[in-house]
C-alpha cells in the first residue's frame, strides 16, 4: 500500500527519531545533577565530596512540632520520613510555609546535619480540596 | 472525520459557523469562569489563590497538545507528503503559543503567593520554556522561509524535535525533584482533586478547546486561500 520511497522514509525517520531520544536521555542522565532542583536529606547524607561553601537546595517535609521561633530568626526539622537536616532561617517566609508540608530552602550547608538558608521556599503538593473535606479527613484519621 | 478538513470543506465554512462557535465560546467560558471563580470552594492550604489553576491547567495542557499535533502532522507530512498537513500545522502554532504564554504568565502569578516566588529554573518551568523557544522557532521558520518546500522540511523537523520534549515536560515533576508539584490528574489513579475544583477545570478546558478550534479554522481558512494564490501565481 505504501510507496517505496514512504517506506524508506519511516526507515530512515525511525532511525533517526531513536538516536535523537538515546542522545536526549544520556544528555539528560549525566546532567541529572544539575537539573534536580533540590536534595533531600537522605541524598545529602549519603553523598560523598559534598561541598559546604555552593549554595545547595534542601528540599522535603517540614517535621511537625519542628518549628522554633525567636524574634529574629527561625529554626526548623527538613525532614523525608527517614533523615533530617535542621535548617536556620531568618527572613520572611512565604505564606504556605507550616508544619507537615512541603518545603524548599536555599543556602550553604554547615555540616551535614545543619543547613543554613537564605531563602525558603513554600512546596504544595498535588491534593486540592475545599477545607471542610480536609477537616472531614482529619476528623476520620483521629 | 478527516474529510471535513479538506480544503473545500473549511472554505466554505461560512460567518455564521463561526458565529456559532463563538456564541458557544462565550457561553461555556463564562460558566466556567463563574463556577471556577464564585461557585468552587478555596483550597484547603492554598486559599483563593488555587483559582488561577482553572485558567493554568488547561491553557498548559493545550499548549503541549497544540504542538503534539504539529509534532504528529510534522511527522506525517515528511512522510506521506500530504499537502494540507503542514498547512494544519502551521495554523495551530500561533495559538497553541499564545497559550504558552497564558500558562507561565498564570504559572508565575500562582506561584508568588504559593512558593513565594514568580520564577524558579526547575526541570518543569524550564522544559516548558524550551517548548515556547520550539514554538518560536517552529513559527519564524514559515515566515521568514519563502521557500514552500524547504520550509516545510525545515519546521518539520523543529516540529518532530519539539515533541520530544513533550513527554520530558509531562514527566519532569516524577523524574527530578522540582518545585512545581506532581499531577494531580493522572490516567493510573483516581484524581487527587476535589470533584467541586474538577468541575469548572473541565468546564474551562472545553471552553478553551472551543477557543482553540475557532483560531485554527480562521487561520486555516486564510492559509489554504493563500497557497492556493499563491498557486496561481506560478501558474500564470
Amino acid at each position: 500500500m505504501l510507496s517505496k520511497k514512504a517506506r524508506s522514509r519511516i526507515v530512515v525517520l525511525t532511525f533517526l527519531l531513536v538516536a535523537a531520544i538515546v542522545v536526549i536521555f544520556v544528555v539528560l542522565k549525566s546532567l541529572e545533577e544539575n537539573i534536580v532542583y533540590f536534595f533531600s536529606p537522605t541524598e545529602i547524607y549519603n553523598k560523598e565530596n559534598i561541598s559546604f561553601n555552593k549554595k545547595i537546595r534542601v528540599g522535603g517535609l517540614v517535621k511537625e512540632g519542628s518549628i522554633t521561633k525567636n524574634q529574629t530568626s527561625v529554626k526548623f526539622i527538613v525532614t523525608d520520613l527517614n533523615n533530617e537536616i535542621i535548617v536556620s532561617y531568618s527572613g520572611s517566609l512565604p505564606n504556605l510555609f507550616s508544619e507537615g508540608k512541603g518545603v524548599v530552602a536555599e543556602g550553604k550547608l554547615k555540616d551535614k546535619k545543619y543547613f543554613i538558608a537564605d531563602r525558603i521556599l513554600a512546596k504544595h503538593d498535588e491534593n486540592y480540596m475545599p477545607p471542610e473535606v480536609s477537616k472531614a479527613l482529619e476528623k476520620a484519621k483521629n | 472525520m478527516f474529510k471535513n478538513f479538506f480544503p473545500n470543506k473549511i472554505l466554505s465554512l461560512g460567518d455564521n459557523f463561526f458565529l456559532i462557535l463563538v456564541i458557544l465560546l462565550v457561553s461555556v467560558i463564562l460558566v466556567g469562569l463563574i463556577y471556577a471563580l464564585f461557585i468552587s470552594p478555596p483550597d484547603y492550604v492554598q486559599g483563593d489563590s488555587v483559582r488561577i489553576m482553572y485558567v493554568h491547567v488547561p491553557a498548559s495542557l493545550l499548549t503541549l497538545a497544540c504542538f503534539g499535533f504539529i509534532g504528529t502532522a510534522s511527522i506525517c507530512t515528511l512522510i506521506f507528503k500530504i499537502k494540507i498537513l503542514p498547512l494544519m500545522a502551521k495554523s495551530l502554532a500561533p495559538v497553541g503559543f499564545l497559550f504558552g504564554i497564558i500558562s507561565i504568565v498564570t504559572g508565575s502569578l500562582w506561584g508568588k503567593p504559593t512558593w513565594g516566588i514568580w520564577w524558579v529554573w526547575d526541570a518543569r518551568l524550564t522544559s516548558m520554556t524550551i517548548l515556547l523557544l520550539f514554538y518560536l522557532a517552529y513559527m519564524a521558520v514559515w515566515k521568514y522561509v519563502d521557500n514552500f518546500e524547504k520550509a516545510n522540511k525545515i519546521s518539520s523537523v523543529i516540529g518532530i524535535l519539539g515533541t520530544l520534549n513533550l513527554p520530558v515536560i509531562k514527566y519532569s515533576v516524577d523524574w527530578w525533584s522540582t518545585l512545581h508539584q506532581t499531577s494531580s490528574i493522572t490516567l493510573t489513579s483516581a484524581p487527587r482533586i476535589h470533584y467541586t475544583m474538577l468541575i469548572p477545570l473541565i468546564i474551562m478546558l472545553i471552553g478553551m478547546i472551543i477557543y482553540v478550534l475557532i483560531i485554527f479554522l480562521m487561520k486555516y481558512k486564510s492559509e489554504i486561500i493563500k497557497f492556493k494564490l499563491d498557486r496561481k501565481k506560478k501558474e500564470n
